[in-house]
């Protein structure tokens, strides 16, 4: 049943082109085809975490040629969880757009643009070779830098230009370090480096190649050190992006990839542990603090990212099996409600043309269905229970105890805190309290909108019934195994050829 | 010693991007990056006295070049000709809104 670990790639593909052809006459094309065709990758999604359950790691060779030769995909617990985060949040995002882009002129230019981005994601989650990852990696970056620049006004086109940048600084480090690699190894099949790379033990370029590889993948996850984009890219483009950017990008192109490099090929040790605690701190103190002080709606929530995308780290980076379940399921939450919360801000935008939360107010009586959404929504990113990121949360902040890592810990709880505090504020700016005189005939958003941001808000709220036992067998604990075993990964794929 | 030559061009390509502040001197520096990278990957591909790798019936080879970098390569090199492209049209619609290459006086956003 390998046949259908291509198809996530495939059919995004002939999405966007099909789009792009036929989009500009028929209509049929920029309204219904795309939900179409995301429900169809969301359901696949589900089929392939059940045939990952039932039949263990499925590698699909291209062509018929046998890795390390050939290109492989590689379906593994890890891959299939994120395909399943990924595609969920995407068909949600694509229902949204379909009120939202009346607006835009140029329809199926973005659809044909968010197609080809989430044929990326796709592709860099499941592919099993380096150099293709890469190649991956720069369909959706590309993708992403032009939807960025979507709007075309002064402020998208710098935020285009400043993400384009440090875009293809991030992938050109990531080319470079590849290049080494295959110098080193003399392949490219994932598995391969991994096997070659263990038989010949740490040497300098092993250390070269992990620190290229921390600071391109770090550019491309926005951790703290290299974060400085994020805040101008992700707020800049249109909000169906912007949520798609914040809630699923930076994990699959960043963390997604640092995992399986880190974990999978090169090998965990305590060195590379370190380093991702203390990044995933920064990140998650740095960013909540520059949050607080922020009155843009959108600017405000990209600041988040790179604090929620610090637990994610941390978890990940504690590298016990609870500490990575933890970091796991926080990366499946905060896709969750970020995008939650990036289609409320579009919503407010739509209906109210502004995203100063100053100018707003009172606006819970005019948009509940808004209103409360997005309350869900910062419940859950500010740790209250019982919404899924209380749970995420509390699991890190018990594995880093668990872990002796008590600092860690501490500051995990302050971020959550900090959090809290300016969650608070956008309530009590945006929806709560006495509504403004010109606001008295804003008109809640039109159905598609509403039914994508009820539905997240729906995952939101029994997201943590994921933790039970029956459910988490199936979807957590395959992933944490995936990256648990760490280098037997190697022997995994190479065996099943 | 071939090796340290493209480790300089990546080297000018990063200060370039890091230091100019005109918009199309950064897109400059970036190219450079980009060929600095394939140049590395030909270089890692080159064997001293090595043929092409073709294989007839009947010949022995001894020395061959590496094949699989200049595949590679070639889609680097294409890859490198879009991001260019998107660039170059984003700071085409850049000096249209701004009237200017200056990045000093392109901030719009701060915070």
């Amino acid at each position: 049943m390998e046949h259908i670990i291509p198809l996530f790639v495939v059919i995004c593909l002939a999405s966007a082109f099909l789009i792009s052809i036929l989009g500009i006459k028929f209509k049929f094309f920029t309204t219904i085809f795309p939900i179409i065709a995301s429900a169809v990758l969301f359901i696949l999604s589900v089929l392939a975490l059940y045939l990952m359950n039932i039949n263990g790691l499925m590698v699909y060779k291209i062509g018929g040629w046998i890795p390390p030769i050939g290109i492989c995909m590689v379906l593994d617990g890890l891959s299939s969880f994120m395909l399943f985060t990924v595609n969920l949040v995407a068909f949600f995002i694509i229902i949204y757009s379909y009120n939202y882009v009346k607006k835009y002129t140029h329809r199926y230019k973005y659809y044909g643009l968010l197609f080809l981005m989430l044929a990326g994601m796709n592709g860099v989650i499941i592919t099993g070779d380096l150099f293709n990852l890469f190649v991956y990696l720069e369909v959706a970056a590309v993708s992403s830098y032009a939807l960025v620049a979507f709007g075309t006004g002064k402020q998208e086109l710098e935020a285009a230009f400043k993400y384009m940048v440090m875009g293809t600084l991030a992938s050109g480090l990531i080319l470079l370090s590849i290049a080494i690699t295959y110098s080193y190894t003399s392949t490219l099949n994932m598995a391969d480096i991994g096997n070659v790379l263990s038989s010949k033990g740490v040497s300098p370029v092993v250390l070269f190649i992990t620190a290229l590889f921390m600071v391109g993948f770090g550019l491309k996850a926005a951790l703290v050190p290299f974060h400085w984009w994020l805040p101008d890219a992700h707020p800049s483009a249109p909000a169906p992006i912007s949520a798609m950017l914040s809630g699923v990008l930076i994990k699959a192109l960043g963390v997604y990839a640092i995992i399986r490099i880190f974990y999978n090929i090169i090998g965990n040790n305590i060195y590379i542990s370190k380093i991702l605690l203390v990044m995933g701190t920064l990140s998650m103190i740095v960013g909540v603090v520059f949050a607080i002080g922020q009155y843009d709606f959108k600017r405000l929530l990209a600041y988040h990212s790179i604090s929620q995308i610090g637990y994610v780290i941390l978890g990940i980076g504690l590298a016990t099996p609870l500490g990575i379940m933890g970091g796991l399921f926080h990366l499946f939450n905060h896709s969750i409600f970020k995008s939650l919360l990036f289609l409320n801000s579009g919503a407010v935008e739509h209906a109210t043309g502004t995203r100063n939360l100053k100018e707003m107010g009172g606006l819970n009586k005019r948009m509940p269905i808004t209103g409360n959404t997005s309350m869900i929504a910062s419940m859950s990113i500010a740790g209250i229970p019982p919404f899924n990121g209380f749970w995420s949360k509390l699991i890190i902040i018990i594995a880093c105890v668990q872990a002796n890592e008590y600092i860690y810990g501490l500051f995990a709880v302050i971020g959550s805190v900090l959090t809290m505090a300016s969650f608070m504020k956008v309530q009590k700016y945006a929806f709560l309290g006495k509504i403004e005189e010109k606001w008295k005939k804003v008109k809640e958003v039109p159905f598609g909108m509403k039914f994508s941001m009820i539905g997240l808000a729906l995952v939101c709220v029994f997201g943590g019934l994921m933790l039970l036992p029956d459910i988490s067998d199936f979807i957590l604990k395959e992933a944490s195994k995936a990256v648990l075993i760490g280098t037997d990964y190697v022997n995994q794929v190479l065996g099943s050829v | 010693m071939t090796y340290f030559l493209s480790f300089i061009l990546f080297s000018i390509g990063i200060y370039c991007i890091l230091t100019k502040r005109n918009i199309l001197k950064i897109i400059i520096g970036i190219a450079i990056l980009d060929y600095a990278i394939n140049l590395f990957f030909i270089l890692i591909a080159y064997r001293t006295n090595g043929r092409s790798p073709i294989l007839e019936k009947g010949s022995t080879i001894k020395r061959i070049v590496d094949p699989l970098p200049h595949a590679v390569v070639l889609t680097s090199i294409v890859i490198g000709l879009a991001v260019t492209a998107l660039l170059v049209a984003i700071a085409i619609r850049i000096y249209e809104k701004y009237g200017t290459f200056d990045i000093n006086e392109i901030k719009e956003l701060k915070g």
